[in-house]
């Protein structure tokens, strides 16, 4: 069994109006199973009401199953007892920087992880030195975060949840809020994490760009998971993620469209390195 | 405009008094506040002023900083010190038209100057030398034994140091919300007072709405990095009393001492 294990999970939840009359049952999350190995970096993609933050949540035993279980590293995240060890064992980041960071100084919102835990605070200390520095945010270890860029901020709530030694890493969509750069720095963190330290990595987002690294894909709509393999097998069917609304990075697209132009291209091709060795392939052997 | 406003006024400086523990400087605080009020005579305030002149060169806060902080209460403090000088009944010195100003009228007029001035500059030392998280930290510390009675100690600690943490975030988001509705024609400088009050309607529920939002993102992130209140805490920064402060407790007893003493030794003079 994995780190993460997911089996016939349903979580529903009831909308009200305004005088707070039920309205209907809406099912967010609809028969998902997962099996997320130690070590992987996954990537949860969807669009909007997708279901995917609702799923992401049930890691963290934030939400709990209506129907179905959820165990993080083994424990089933309905048992009470478990709930802050797996709260430990897998961090979550969450998309707003600003609404998640409760220190004043960037060290001591990295502390308070640990702090929670009753890590003694010699030991905090190390954590917090060794967390920072593994996303790259130890020069501005005094400053406030209100200073900081958005990228940086993420990268500060990265260090927080690194600082409690978590099996794994769920990110929210945690470059939703961010410009470009500020994405690229907090993607580069996260893999440096997953590569380095081998800390699993979930990561729910809508950016086609950020899942090109990840071991594996899951696409999910209306709460279903309806697509799922390796990014590669995953982009090689373009005209099903169309339909899912979901943007496909561009050079796959390109790639897709000189493919349905007669050129002999494979595909699933991810980056532009890609498409250029196999049009330098063609090239060669039809020019 | 609003992102000019500071609060809890700290001043950077490396210092004697910066360094001393929190619990220190509220205790010293408060034992000053109340040395100025059982002071009565001329004697009681030479000390004081004596204290806050060594307190205020050791803390190497510039005093014009102080200063700034009286000018807010100026106002306050001239309609005291006025209704003091013309309101006291005694023995008259002179009068205009229908009011009267008397000998003990000037006397309660001068010292209650006194006695607020050294007040509001004793008191802001205290927070220009102690950053906010220290302040609550130390409030924390001090309270705890109130734990017993059942009040949340850590918990009032903790929304305070959170409050601090969302002033800025707050202040910006007004300063935003108030950007766009005044792209959509609000107007917020012109009008009565009513309609100005009016006009902050579209202004605060946004604001509120946003606030109530970041209050939930913020618990369920709490919760996620395994917060569960007080117990079991550990600190990353934790206060710890040194020799300087042992060394400032004295100083402060001291303080208190000098001035009584010197107060009955002026009194007995004063009687011979």
């Amino acid at each position: 069994m994995g780190i993460i294990k997911v089996k016939d999970l349903i979580f529903e939840y009831i909308r009200r109006d305004e005088e707070g009359n039920v309205e209907g049952i809406t099912t967010a999350v609809d028969d998902v199973n997962l099996d997320i190995r130690q070590g992987d970096f996954v990537s949860i993609l969807g669009h909007n009401g997708s279901g995917k933050s609702t799923l992401a949540k049930h890691f963290n035993a934030i939400l709990y199953p209506t129907e179905g279980t959820v165990w993080i590293d083994g424990r089933d995240t309905q048992q009470g007892e478990y709930v802050w060890d797996i709260r430990q064992t897998a961090g979550m980041v969450f998309q707003n920087p600003d609404n998640q960071i409760i220190g004043q100084i960037v060290e001591e919102d990295v502390g308070f992880g640990p702090e929670n835990m009753g890590v003694p605070t010699k030991e905090i200390w190390e954590r917090v030195e060794e967390s920072l520095k593994a996303v790259g945010m130890y020069e501005y270890r005094k400053h406030s975060p209100n200073k900081l860029s958005g990228g940086q901020k993420q990268r500060v709530s990265i260090a927080g949840v690194i600082a409690m030694h978590p099996k794994c890493i769920v990110l929210d969509e945690p470059t939703a809020m961010l410009d470009p750069k500020g994405r690229k720095e907090v993607i580069r963190a996260v893999r440096a994490l997953n590569e380095v330290e081998n800390i699993t990595v979930v990561l729910i987002t809508h950016y086609m760009e950020e899942v090109i690294y990840s071991d594996r894909v899951y696409v999910m709509d209306k709460g279903h998971v309806t697509l799922q393999g390796t990014p590669r097998e995953v982009f090689a069917q373009v005209d099903r993620l169309k339909e899912l609304r979901l943007d496909v990075p561009q050079v796959t697209l390109l790639a897709h469209e000189l493919k349905k132009e007669g050129i002999p291209i494979p595909d699933g091709i991810l980056t532009k390195e890609e498409l250029r060795e196999a049009l330098d392939v063609y090239r060669q052997n039809f020019a | 405009m609003l992102r000019d406003i500071t609060l809890g006024q700290y001043y950077q400086a490396e210092s004697v008094i910066h360094r001393l523990d929190p619990r220190v400087k509220l205790a010293a605080t408060m034992l000053f506040i109340i040395s100025l009020f059982v002071f009565h005579g001329a004697t009681g305030y030479l000390v004081a002023a004596a204290f806050l002149a060594v307190v205020i060169k050791l803390s190497k806060v510039p005093f014009r900083y102080m200063v700034k902080g009286m000018k807010a209460i100026l106002f306050l403090l001239l309609i005291t010190v006025v209704f003091n000088l013309f309101l006291t009944p005694g023995d008259p010195l002179f009068s205009i038209w229908k009011l009267t100003i008397t000998k003990q009228g000037v006397r309660t007029a001068v010292f209650l100057a006194i006695r607020l001035s050294f007040l509001i500059i004793g008191s802001s030392i205290m927070t220009l030398t102690t950053t906010p998280n220290q302040l609550t930290d130390g409030l924390e510390r001090m309270l705890k034994p109130l734990n017993r009675v059942k009040v949340p100690v850590h918990e009032i600690a903790m929304m305070m140091s959170i409050a601090l943490r969302f002033i800025p975030i707050l202040m910006e988001e007004t300063d935003k919300i108030m950007k766009a509705q005044i792209a959509r024609g609000a107007d917020f400088e012109s009008g009565n007072l009513i309609k100005k009050a009016k006009s902050l309607v579209p202004l605060l529920v946004p604001l509120f709405i946003s606030a109530f939002r970041r209050a939930n993102d913020l618990a369920m992130a709490m919760e996620a990095r395994c917060y569960r209140g007080g117990e079991h805490r550990t600190k990353m920064k934790p206060l710890h009393y040194h020799k300087r402060d042992v060394v400032a407790y004295f100083c402060i007893a001291a303080y208190l001492v000098i001035g009584v003493l010197a107060e009955r030794l002026a009194g007995m003079v004063f009687v011979l």
